[in-house]
């Protein structure tokens, strides 16, 4: 494994996972506060126990999202120490407010988990809401220096040299709020169906039925939502990266050839080498309306950008047609849910309902993670996109294959070991969040 | 506005010295806790520092985003030349933090515990040594930017006899404000003695790392003694740090912990500014007695203007919270609620 592949794939890694803590981090203190406002304004004590369940989880969470953060402000200069060396005080902004953002999370989180009967309740429930409200702000603009390394804004680049750094411009670039949008809409939907999902499994195992019930309708009205507005987003920015990063769209889409009124390939093994696609199924000019609005403009293909700026197409395409796929999928299963809770409440807690949800608990992350391989490793081989790249911003120690299989060990474990967390504090909700037995709602055999 | 970053990134060192310090002290201090006491230790530590951990973990966070938008070239180099004490940092951090919140949501207490404790205590004590370590290593004029080999340019710029020893240094220190931090916690007499024990041999043990720091200065070719004795400042600092040492001696035992606490704080600050003070501006010294200074590695005027206002209108928000956090968690003790 040589250095650049192993600082990338480490780095892969490290977000990938963080990723993944960071979004339920950010998602769940709203399922949290709403289960609280519910039980401070109906004083069901079902609610309390359930906030106080989640409360747990969001703890977990939390920290684990918080050191792994931690050490991705460490690991950019560890891996990449000349990019960030020039990128730094340029794209450095959102960090120096997210670092506000991210402490004001922290002590609200401490008021919030120690705080039951200690503070005036709608206090109490106030910091559990500027949990949630700091935690969005950070995902926006940690994002938001994302989007500056796919679309660079801010300074002058002269002859090698970054001139009139402008922070603020450098923030609000031309992909911040594609990606923002997109990447929150995808954090709502995906914890949302992953703990409803959670939940439907419980209720499907005629276990503490009334607590589940409670904390699916909240989980799964928040996922749906945010699940069927997601294309919307995706659709922005697909337009977006089609105008900024033409040879990204072009790998996603496996588009080799330039030409006008391009299909749209779905599916399919795209050959690098032969430029084509094999076993795809192609929609004529879809492509064209779907990058420009018009069934007839001519789209870039990776044949108008110099060989050794293509990004890799095989990675691109599969994770972009996975993104894609399990976002439709997790729509429909949007759309028939508010359809249950709109007009066929029989639906509701019927099997094949709860077992669609139970189905969907892991799409919506391996969605984010396939988006995230899509916005990535379509942008290679840059590491700031057009100006400088990935091989030259890479550390000069020699050996990062080590620290790589380090890391790998680190998350693996770390993983296994939240999982083994969560699967305890779930199996300890009779015991601990849910001590009564709960009378069976009359229509949860449906 | 430079002076104003410059401050929040000396504040942001100096309060994860503390704050930071004191937490992974807590975790020293029940590494060598008998095994009779170690339930009652793990109590207390956990109604003092539970609400308040995360909080004390950002000023890290937000020196190190300083550093790296401010000073991208200090960042950068460290980052390159100590790379591997900064990955076991890491891996310390990571491992105290979340042993720390598992070992108190998982729902179920077992045999897991032991593990949990095991990563906690340990990563506490690894932790603050590798923070020594790098910080002896900004200072030793062992970097080597035009080192040829792997053992020079990534090894032997952290690892010599002064850095090692201003990492076991730094474990005192934390292991030492954390005691002194829980005496004032401790509800029942017998758990204050201990802890009043605990600061007496920790402080002692720091005494010895720091004489232990001269000889490996002296030995390593690091001008610690000019640095601390040559100038006004550092020559008071250590004065002042040396007499609060004395007094907090004579206070142990019999005086508020409030006053024990500043006492103690105050020390460890005065370290850190004598030592502070002789290279300022200069950050990262390097081997032949090149350096990068805070005043000629800093980004350009418009980051750093940002960088400012973003850092005050920050601490507008955070410094009020962050007091109330402390003062409504000191009030009253913790286990009289519900968690």
């Amino acid at each position: 494994m040589d250095d650049l592949f192993a600082a990338r794939s480490q780095m892969a890694l490290s977000l990938g996972f963080h990723i993944i803590y960071a979004c339920i981090g950010m998602v769940m203190p709203f399922f949290m506060a709403v289960s609280h406002y519910r039980y401070l304004t109906s004083h069901q004590d079902v609610y309390k126990r359930l906030t106080k369940a989640w409360s747990k989880g969001v703890a977990i969470f939390f920290a684990t999202g918080a050191v792994s953060g931690t050490m991705l402000s460490f690991e950019l200069g560890l891996l990449w120490p000349k990019f960030m060396e020039h990128a730094g005080p340029i794209f450095g902004m959102p960090f120096s407010l997210e670092g506000t953002a991210f402490f004001i999370e922290a002590i609200a989180l401490g008021f919030f988990l120690y705080g039951w009967g200690r503070f005036n309740p709608w206090f109490h429930w106030f910091t559990g809401v500027v949990v949630g409200l700091s935690g969005l702000a950070s995902g926006i603009l940690v994002v938001s220096a994302n989007a500056w390394m796919n679309s660079p804004a801010g300074f002058d680049y002269v002859n090698g040299q970054y001139l009139n750094i402008d922070p603020i411009k450098a923030m609000f670039n031309d992909a911040w709020f594609s990606q923002a949008l997109h990447m929150t809409l995808a954090a709502f939907a995906a914890t949302g169906f992953a703990v409803a999902g959670l939940h439907a499994l419980m209720i499907l195992r005629k276990k503490n039925v009334v607590f589940h019930a409670k904390a699916f309708k909240i989980a799964a009205i928040f996922g749906a939502v945010a699940a069927i507005l997601q294309p919307i987003s995706g659709d922005i920015s697909a337009k977006d990266v089609a105008q900024r990063q033409p040879a990204k769209l072009a790998a996603m889409e496996a588009h080799f050839h330039t030409e006008k009124a391009a299909p749209l390939v779905l599916g399919g093994l795209p050959d690098e080498d032969k430029k084509e696609v094999n076993y795809a199924i192609k929609i004529p000019g879809m492509l064209s309306f779907l990058a420009h609005g018009n069934f007839e403009q001519e789209v870039t293909g990776l044949d108008q950008i110099p060989e050794e700026n293509h990004p890799p197409v095989l990675v691109t395409h599969i994770a972009f047609q996975i993104m894609v796929g399990l976002g439709m999928f997790l729509m429909l299963v949007s759309f028939l849910y508010l359809l249950a809770l709109w007009k066929k409440k029989n639906w509701l807690y019927s099997t094949w309902l709860l077992r669609l949800f139970v189905m969907a608990i892991p799409l919506g992350f391996i969605a984010i993670e396939a988006g995230w391989t899509v916005t990535e490793v379509g942008r290679q081989p840059w590491i700031l996109n057009g100006i400088m790249r990935t091989k030259d911003a890479v550390t000069p120690m020699p050996g990062i294959a080590y620290s790589f299989y380090l890391f790998a060990a680190i998350y693996v474990s770390l993983s296994l070991v939240v999982a083994y967390l969560l699967y305890r504090q779930i199996k300890a909700v009779p015991t601990l969040y849910d001590v009564t037995p709960a009378p069976e709602p009359a229509h949860a055999t449906h | 506005m430079l002076y104003v970053v410059i401050t929040f990134l000396c504040l942001g060192i100096l309060l994860y010295f503390l704050l930071g310090g004191a937490d992974f002290g807590a975790g020293i201090i029940e590494l060598f806790t008998h095994r009779r006491n170690i339930r009652r230790t793990r109590t207390t530590m956990y109604h003092a520092i539970g609400p308040i951990w995360e909080a004390n973990h950002m000023w890290l966070i937000i020196a190190i985003v300083i550093l790296f938008v401010g000073f991208p070239r200090i960042y950068a180099t460290m980052s390159v030349y100590l790379h591997i004490p900064l990955l076991l940092l890491l891996i310390g951090i990571i491992a105290r933090g979340t042993a720390f919140v598992f070992r108190h949501y998982d729902a179920v207490v077992d045999e897991m515990q032991v593990v949990y404790n095991n990563i906690f205590v340990y990563s506490s004590f690894l932790t603050p040594l590798f923070l020594g370590i790098i910080a002896g290593s900004v200072v030793s004029g062992h970097i080597d930017v035009q080192a040829d080999n792997f053992l020079d340019a990534y090894v032997f710029s952290w690892l010599h006899w002064f850095s090692v020893a201003v990492g076991f240094f730094t474990v005192a220190l934390c292991g030492f404000l954390a005691a002194i931090y829980l005496i004032g916690e401790a509800e029942e007499e017998q758990d204050r003695r201990r802890f009043i024990e605990k600061a007496k041999i920790l402080n002692l043990v720091a005494v010895i790392c720091g004489a232990l720091v001269f000889v490996s200065a002296q030995v390593e070719g690091v001008p610690l003694v000019n640095w601390l004795f040559g100038n006004a400042v550092s020559f008071t600092a250590i004065v002042a740090a040396t007499l609060s040492l004395l007094l907090l001696w004579v206070l142990l035992g019999r005086g508020q912990s409030k006053v024990l606490r500043f006492l103690a704080g105050f020390q460890v600050t005065m370290i850190l500014v004598a030592i502070g003070y002789a290279h300022f501006p200069n950050f990262l010294l390097l081997r032949g007695g090149d350096h990068l200074s805070l005043f000629e590695a800093q980004a350009p005027a418009s980051t750093i203007n940002a960088l400012g206002w973003a850092l005050v209108l920050g601490s507008v928000l955070i410094l009020p919270a962050l007091f109330y956090l402390f003062y409504s968690f000191q009030k009253k003790p913790l286990h009289d609620y519900e968690v």
